[in-house]
């Protein structure tokens, strides 16, 4: 019987995959990319990257709406979508807070440096806790959260000049609506 | 008007593809020679109308030809043609389309060349290669046409992503997936074996020449890779264990067993199934590697909710391919399953260990390239592991591996003499030993160069006194056929590449600094001054560059010029500047100026000296070079004569 062996194998695999199908297509960021969305963020308290004594909290960020980008060294599709974070997010004009996740806040300075630093400031959530709070699958994510302190969207994955266009203006429209 | 043909004549691909994977096999089955005749002048119309759809995607982007929407997206009237050509397969559509193609190459060479073998083989063979092609084919067609028109036709086109803008990435993508689908064909040689019910082994030694050259292929594919991401990712890093690079690697390592178990195959006569069922696992992995870096199944979540027909199709083409050749193993595989038995000490014993380690290897790269998607399932969140994961695990099955290595040569087939074993192991422990106490002086206390020095010494010692001693003992001209030769160079391109990650990781030095023109600083007994960033221009990109004098000892060895460029569609890329030697690289990496406003005052600059990086990339070229030397031997030539001739193939003792 030994010889079904990989066959068995392999049905485990394509089980998995066609979970993952599922799931991605399930969890379309349309509709319920995070139960977060439209609830309060998770509270934080997170040491700055370069001045470790000092922190940011939730509090201190109230008031403007802000992009929250998770990002880290480790990570290639980072390397990608920075570009675009420098340029066309930068370009609407809101406040980017850096979430430096998983990482060895040396690593990330020196990435910083090596590709630019597009962050307002950045924040270090150096053993992952703060990340799981906020449902943080992998990097790069990046969150928008409004001047009350409530998730309003969530991307997951790289950003591409599309994405801009197609989601954050519109959600960004729907923000400055609701406030004007 | 000429796009559309380029659709046409996929379509055209398409229907051949099918009557090359329906008519042979069915023939074979049948024993019709006038079906099995089919295979081969359909194989070449497919190719032909291949060839021409991959002529016409190159000739819109020569051509500008903006109104292709893949054409639009990929280039811009700025790009210099060698990328615009490039940029083919720098997307997803013509990354398909690349890979037909290059199955097409691999299919006109086997028809070309096999005309010895048995008609019904060959038919199956081909047949097994056109169902493949059916496959991929039709995707391209269903779902990833590279042909489709985007109207109203744009002025300009976007850009090629920077990242691929580099010399190593023109030939990185072809040379890789001619490794990736070579594999193809010894899974073809297998299915081939399994529907047939070969009793005897000669279809073995047919497929031996075509998995080496493509193992050969995959290597020089992930060497280049290897190669481009140090120099263009700006990061020294050069390996990341990210889910693209594990794609490649997992049937790079599957192969390597695949290589060695064929050996033993067609030698003794032992293993047969084992065989078979690596030679399928080794193309599923590769087909599995497109799947995770096509569907975005792992990378991003994005790209797979954009289009999840693309990830439905190939999981549904991946059920048929696996699941289907799987199933027939386990139907057909007692029949071709009368392996010989050997000796607990032999070197069918030697290549056992060592095939279990690197299969091992492979699925501990699967799993940790799936963890992510295995959390989710099990709903663990999203866990990532990293290069700590794997950078321990496969240490830990690689270790063994080196410390067998040498006594594989030594090993006789069926029954092996101790006493040969244990002189090997003294001399090879000595040299061992020795550059091991040199290296601890040198290598002050780290202690991986020390182990690295330590490994790649008792590697390259046993393999060299292997050489010698064939010298001694063999008549000149049998002394080193092609694929003993081929195994001694490749073996010893493990200890170069042993060297070369050992050395390099622990050795290295790096500084991030902040510089003012004048300035200098030191890095690794080298004195880097910084000479200040000028502007400079190239075909379609911007950039500042920085200059920095190498000294050493006061005598300046290389003037650098890193850049940070931006293209045309404001896209930032750093090109780093590198200074290669033998022994060491000094690598430069400009970073921000420190006063945004103030190109000409200080600089972020990352100064590496990073010894011995380079023998990571020989090693790898020595493995290439041992994989295409093997596949030269006489023998697999030789044989094929006999078996035309009706000769029943005798058993080789070599």
């Amino acid at each position: 019987m030994s010889r079904f062996v990989p066959l068995l194998g392999f049905v485990l695999l394509v089980a998995l995959f066609g979970f993952g199908i599922w799931w991605n297509t399930g969890h379309d960021q349309h509709e319920i990319v995070s139960p977060l969305i439209n609830k309060p963020a998770p509270a934080f308290s997170l040491p700055v990257l370069g001045d470790e004594t000092q922190h940011v909290s939730k509090q201190q960020l109230l008031g403007k709406p802000y992009f929250l980008n998770v990002f880290g060294s480790w990570c290639i599709e980072c390397v990608h979508e920075h570009p675009v974070l420098s340029e066309q997010v930068k370009n609407l004009g809101l406040p980017l807070v850096g979430f430096n996740y998983k990482d060895d806040p040396k690593d990330a300075a020196a990435w910083l440096t090596e590709h630019g630093n597009p962050f307002d400031r950045v924040i270090v959530d150096r053993d992952g806790r703060a990340g799981i709070d906020f449902g943080v699958y992998g990097a790069p994510e990046t969150f928008l959260i409004d001047g009350k302190g409530v998730i309003r969207y969530k991307h997951v994955g790289p950003i591409t000049p599309e994405v801009v266009e197609k989601e954050f203006r519109p959600a960004l429209a729907a923000l400055a609506k609701e406030g004007g | 008007m000429i796009p559309e043909l380029g659709q046409f004549a996929l379509v055209l691909a398409l229907l051949l593809a099918i009557a090359q994977g329906v008519l042979p096999i069915v023939g074979a089955w049948r024993g019709n020679g006038a079906l099995m005749a089919v295979a081969r002048p359909a194989a070449a119309g497919q190719a032909v109308f291949v060839f021409a759809a991959m002529g016409i995607l190159i000739h819109a982007f020569l051509a500008y030809d903006f109104s292709v929407a893949y054409v639009a997206d990929n280039s811009n009237l700025a790009l210099p043609w060698y990328y615009r050509v490039t940029a083919v397969w720098g997307a997803h559509e013509g990354s398909m389309l690349l890979w037909v193609f290059i199955l097409n190459v691999w299919t006109v060479a086997l028809a070309a060349l096999s005309r010895h073998l048995p008609q019904p083989f060959v038919a199956r063979v081909l047949g097994v290669l056109g169902l493949i092609g059916v496959g991929f084919l039709a995707f391209i067609l269903f779902t990833s046409n590279p042909f489709l028109r985007e109207l109203p036709m744009p002025a300009d086109g976007g850009d090629l992503n920077p990242v691929l803008q580099d010399p190593g990435m023109t030939f990185h993508p072809p040379v890789l997936y001619m490794g990736y689908v070579g594999f193809s064909v010894a899974f073809a040689f297998s299915i081939a074996a399994l529907l047939g019910g070969e009793l005897e082994q000669s279809w073995v030694r047919w497929a031996r020449p075509w998995t080496n050259v493509s193992w050969a292929f995959l290597t020089m594919g992930i060497v280049a890779g290897s190669w481009w991401a140090y120099a263009e990712l700006g990061w020294g890093g050069w390996w990341f264990w990210d889910p693209v690079e594990n794609a490649s690697f997992m049937p790079w390592l599957v192969g390597v067993a695949l290589i060695h178990a064929q050996a033993v195959t067609e030698k003794r006569g032992s293993l047969p199934a084992w065989t078979v069922l690596l030679s399928l696992f080794a193309f599923s992995l590769s087909l599995l590697g497109t799947f995770l870096v096509r569907s975005g199944v792992l990378t991003s979540v994005h790209a797979f909710a954009s289009d999840p027909r693309r990830g439905l199709y190939i999981l549904g083409f991946l059920v048929v391919v696996i699941g289907g050749s799987l199933l027939l193993y386990a139907i057909r595989a007692p029949k071709v399953a009368t392996g010989k038995a050997f000796a607990a000490l032999s070197r069918e014993t030697g290549i056992m260990v060592a095939n279990l380690l690197f299969t091992t290897a492979a699925a501990m790269v699967l799993l940790g390239t799936l963890f992510p998607l295995i959390g989710d399932a099990l709903n663990l969140g999203r866990v990532s592991v990293g290069p700590p994961y794997f950078g321990f695990l496969f240490v830990l099955l690689m270790a063994p591996a080196v410390l067998l290595l040498p006594f594989g040569p030594y090993l006789r087939w069926g029954k092996a003499e101790g006493r040969q074993l244990t002189a090997m192991a003294l001399r090879s422990g000595i040299a061992a030993i020795v550059c091991t106490v040199a290296a601890v002086f040198f290598a002050e206390g780290r202690l991986r160069a020390i182990a690295g020095v330590a490994g790649a010494a008792w590697v390259a010692a046993g393999t060299l006194a292997y050489v010698v001693k064939r010298w001694r003992e063999m008549p000149r001209g049998r002394r080193y056929p092609a694929e003993m030769a081929g195994m001694l160079v490749a073996h010893f391109g493990v200890a170069l590449f042993l060297i070369g990650v050992m050395l390099s990781e622990s050795l290295s030095t790096e500084r991030d600094v902040r510089m003012a023109p004048g300035q200098a600083e030191s890095v690794g007994g080298y004195q880097f001054r910084f000479d200040g960033v000028r502007e400079t221009t190239g075909p379609n990109w911007r950039a500042d560059e920085g200059v920095v004098t190498v000294f050493r000892d006061g005598t300046p060895m290389a003037t650098m010029h890193p850049q940070k460029r931006t293209y045309s569609r404001g896209q930032v890329q750093t090109e780093s500047a590198i200074d290669p030697g033998l022994f060491r690289d000094i690598y430069v990496a400009l970073g921000e100026p420190m006063d945004s406003g103030d190109v000409e005052g200080a600089w972020a600059l990352r100064l590496y000296h990073k010894p011995f990086v380079r023998w990571i990339w020989l090693g790898g070229l020595f493995m290439m070079a041992g994989g295409f030397l093997a596949a030269a031997e006489r023998r697999f030539r030789a044989k094929k004569a006999a078996a035309t001739a009706g000769a029943p193939a005798k058993e080789q003792l070599a």
